[in-house]
């Protein structure tokens, strides 16, 4: 017990706990015997894959696990006190007033009927930190400056549509905050803002709960972010710990084989390693990077990819597989008031090309256009102005048969792996769907060429009759892939195509998609938010912001000396900066 | 199971109670599953489907071959003698009022009844989906001219206007008719459900992702949309089919519907209507019968609804 050695009491202790979800068939664990010590004014991270039962175990403490769940064992002491053996009234009274909760989503968590004042004071006044109106409404003020929101009083009366997705979370931090609780959860905080503004919430959250002394109990699936953050680290694979102890420690000197591939996998972790290399050694090649791939993260590792990737990439110059020039796209949008229609410029002359057999990354954070383009090059949308050269070829007049015949060159793997596939059609009939189409060979030459593909992306044969709900995310995607691939196209676009996946899996679906531009000769043109996994994958970078492409070079240009104030707040917000790793 | 408390010390659990799985496997063990085939087996568990299916099948049975269940003609032999007369041992359920034998009448009228269900069924799903999947997929004027068409269907009861139709079509009084008359007004509901449900599939990421294949517009509505939204169809269709035999005994009833010599429930519930203080034997049967149909119906479409609403699955 090294606590022991501690005069300081511990804020919060869990022992032992354990949680399961009742369900028709017995109760499922969720949680088992997961043991935690957090210390006043401390900071912990919880991380995790989804599933790992990371939240549940937030939740179990607050006791607000959804619906079926329930704590089936061990101990939660919060400050002295028993909390499984509390009622629900009484845990109402420790929920806001002792334990603040930041959720997941902003977009979903304020109620759009009311306006962010009120839901202010209403914390406030269950909270009982202040009474009467007035004295509410001043709290109420000075919680919204806190969250660092310019002319506070002014906000009271707007409604969260008028709020960005930021600025959400910060009110939500606010209320979270505002009775100076002793213990803060925040459950993936920042999953769903973009990554500037993920840092500078991270950031103002950091300050706040430092200057108040609370407590931070951190979720995240993110290791380079938990170990930027929090002192603490907790490692949890399918509803235990894996491994836990101080961050830098942990990030340094992983020991069990899970934490290994998780920080294999990282792509923050991943790129911070890239960069301190080519840095040290002033020589712009992965080779120098002394890493050896251990057995665990076989197949798992970024670093190891990457390096792959740029040793099979031959160093001639070839010629342009897709060149954009001044590529516009203007949207008619319902603007404010009556009959206003607004114009809304997406895409503002983007012009790029991509040399054959690379990868280009479009990379920015929602509402860059970045999407846009991408459907403008696959002619899913039609461009207002501009052009677009695939193979020479100007697509904009193709129509009929030409268009096809394009089609059949150009293929796209989109983000959502649960929404890409048709869940009526089994696993055969999807891919050979754009065989059907294009009416490629007989029905034999085509079952034979759907178990080829199978075989590419390393499926079973065996799923050929399955149907895509009783696949995972990742090897959905690898269906997916196959369907892209099934015409031997030169050029696939991947749009988000690894952002939805949980960590290891992103890392096989990168690595797969690294062999297969190996194997094929594929051009690559990869749409993202995440400029950590552009590390490992791209040649080049565009940097896009509100429609324009503000910053394109090589991918080591970008990323050791940007020349853009955008680029560079892109780069910082990558986490995991502070970190010294062990390699 | 005590572990240390994972703080300052460096924690790791032990291989062996934590082993490492393969990442992102399948279990192909199991059976191809997707959501028909899922329906399918959790409808089979439920005893509210097989006893609905059983009676409506028995129903279906009874309409095609009435004489396998009575060999009492229905409208022979009607001796007035035996004017609402009670139930003998030939005659288990009594007489009418003209000295019919009320087993056989049932009998026999039940092919009217289910024909009208039928007809009126595909009437109005061949209806509602051809004008729900076109308004819903092509949207723009389209979807303006077919739902507002289908607005002005809606805004007459069906019940309403086709008591105007059987009574302007008085000399034309058959099966086909009445479901024409019934069919004509209930489609919209079918066509709206389906429009919603077309707009939400169509755009799924799998109908970009066939777009971008390059299969047509037409052939992903055929081949990806419309089969991805025809789950709501079904239930309502199952459940209009009892409400269509409901609207035929209705008409029947109110004397806009079939004419007297033709045998349903609902003329027979209209005939014993004046005699249901000293024969109630006449009302009952006929009525029990069209309860116990339309209830089959609705209650199979219940079980339908919730097999393939994943969300109420999960409730349960």
């Amino acid at each position: 017990m090294s606590d022991s050695s501690t005069s300081i009491q511990p804020l919060l202790e869990i022992k032992n706990l354990e949680v399961g979800f009742q369900t028709t068939e017995g109760i499922v664990p969720a949680v088992r015997g997961v043991d935690l010590t957090l210390m006043p004014g401390q900071t912990l991270a919880i991380v995790g894959e989804s599933g790992s039962g990371k939240s549940t175990t937030a939740h179990a403490i607050i006791n607000l696990l959804p619906g079926p769940g329930r704590i089936t064992g061990g101990s939660i002491m919060f400050d002295g006190q028993e909390l499984t053996s509390y009622s629900e009234k009484k845990m109402e009274e420790i929920r806001g007033r002792q334990i603040g909760f930041v959720p997941q989503d902003p977009m979903s968590n304020l109620n759009p009927v009311w306006s962010v004042g009120f839901q202010v004071e209403e914390t406030i006044r269950a909270n009982g930190i202040a009474s009467g109106r007035k004295a509410v409404k001043a709290h109420a003020i000075q919680v919204l400056k806190e969250a660092g929101l310019a002319d506070a009083d002014k906000r009271l009366k707007q409604f969260p549509h008028q709020f960005s997705g930021g600025m959400r979370q910060r009110v939500l931090i606010g209320i979270g905050l505002s009775s100076r609780p002793k213990l803060l959860i925040a459950d993936e905080p920042t999953s769903a803002l973009d990554v500037t503004v993920q840092r500078r919430i991270l950031d103002h959250l950091e300050t706040l709960t430092r200057d108040i002394g609370t407590a931070v109990l951190f979720i995240t699936h993110d290791l380079g972010l938990a170990a930027e953050r929090a002192e603490q680290l907790v490692v949890m694979y399918k509803g235990k710990i894996v491994e836990a102890g101080p961050s830098k420690e942990i990030l340094q000197n992983p020991v069990h084989p899970y934490t290994q591939r998780l920080v294999a996998a990282a792509p923050s972790l991943a790129s911070r390693r890239i960069q301190s290399a080519t840095h040290a050694s002033a020589s712009h090649a992965l080779s120098d990077l002394e890493y050896a791939p251990t057995k665990v993260t076989e197949g798992l590792d970024l670093i190891a990819a990457a390096e792959e990737r740029i040793e099979q990439q031959p160093k001639t110059k070839r010629p342009d597989a897709i060149v954009v020039k001044d590529l516009t796209k203007v949207y008619k949008i319902r603007g404010q008031g009556r009959g206003a229609a607004g114009e809304l410029t997406a895409s503002d002359a983007v012009s790029f090309s991509v040399e054959k057999g690379t990868t280009t990354a479009l990379v920015g954070e929602s509402g860059s256009g970045k999407s846009t383009v991408a459907k403008m090059i696959l002619r899913l949308e039609d461009p207002t102005s501009g052009s677009i050269m695939i193979d020479g070829q100007d697509v904009a007049p193709l129509k009929g048969k030409a268009l096809l015949d394009l089609r059949r060159r150009m293929q796209p793997v989109f983000q959502d792996p649960y929404g890409s596939l048709d869940p009526l059609r089994n696993i055969g009939n999807t891919i050979g769907e754009p065989l059907n189409t294009h009416k490629v060979g007989d029905r034999v030459s085509r079952k034979a060429r759907v178990l080829e593909l199978l075989d590419q992306v390393a499926l079973p044969k065996t799923l050929i009759t399955r149907y895509p709900n009783e696949l995972s995310g990742g090897q959905r995607q690898r269906v997916a892939i196959a369907r892209a691939l099934a015409l031997k196209p030169d050029i696939v676009v991947l749009d988000e195509a690894v952002s939805a996946l949980d960590v290891l899996v992103q890392a096989q679906i990168l690595k797969l998609l690294a062999d297969l531009q190996a194997e094929l000769e594929l051009t690559y043109l990869f749409i993202t938010h995440d400029l950590a996994v552009v590390r490992v994958i791209a040649d080049n970078v565009c940097v896009m912001q509100q429609g324009k492409i503000v910053e394109a070079a090589s991918t080591d240009d970008v990323f050791d000396s940007p020349k853009e104030q955008y680029t560079k707040e892109l780069l910082n917000a990558i986490p995991g900066a502070g970190i010294t790793l062990g390699v | 199971m005590s572990n240390n408390p994972p703080t300052q010390t460096h924690y790791v659990a032990p291989l062996e109670e934590t082993p490492l799985v393969a990442i992102d496997t399948v279990n192909v063990g199991e059976r191809p599953s997707n959501l028909w085939i899922d329906a399918w087996r959790d409808m089979r568990r439920r005893p509210m489907f097989w006893i609905s299916s059983v009676i409506i099948l028995l129903v279906v049975l009874v309409a095609l071959f009435p004489n396998l269940f009575t060999s009492v003609p229905p409208n022979d032999n009607c001796v007035l003698s035996n004017s609402n007369g009670a139930p003998t041992a030939e005659h288990i359920l009594g007489f009418t009022k003209q000295g019919c034998d009320v087993f056989s009448r049932i009998i026999h009228g039940t092919s009217t009844s289910l024909s009208v269900g039928i007809i009126v069924t595909v009437l109005t799903t061949v209806l509602g989906i051809l004008f729900g999947m076109f308004a819903g997929y092509y949207g723009g004027w389209l979807d303006s001219v077919l739902s507002r068409a289908g607005d002005i269907f809606f805004s007459i009861p069906y019940i309403l206007a086709a008591v105007v139709i059987m009574s302007v079509f008085s000399a034309y009084r058959n099966v086909f008719v009445i479901s024409l008359a019934i069919g004509i007004f209930a489609w919209p509901a079918t066509a709206r459900v389906l429009r919603a449900e077309i707009m939400r599939v169509k755009n799924s990421d799998y109908v970009m992702a066939s777009q971008a294949l390059g299969v047509s517009r037409f052939r992903i509505l055929l081949r990806h949309v419309l089969p991805n939204s025809i789950a709501p169809v079904i239930v309502v269709t199952t459940i209009s089919l009892g409400a269509a035999i409901v609207a035929e005994a209705t008409l029947s009833f109110l004397g806009v519907g079939l004419p007297n010599t033709t045998m349903s429930w609902g003329n027979d519930i209209s005939a014993a209507q004046s005699d249901l203080r000293t024969a109630p034997q006449t009302l009952i049967y006929p009525s029990l019968a069209l309860s116990i149909t339309v209830l089959s119906f609705i209650m199979l479409g219940e079980v339908v609804r919730d097999a393939l609403d994943p969300k109420a699955r999960a409730q349960r």
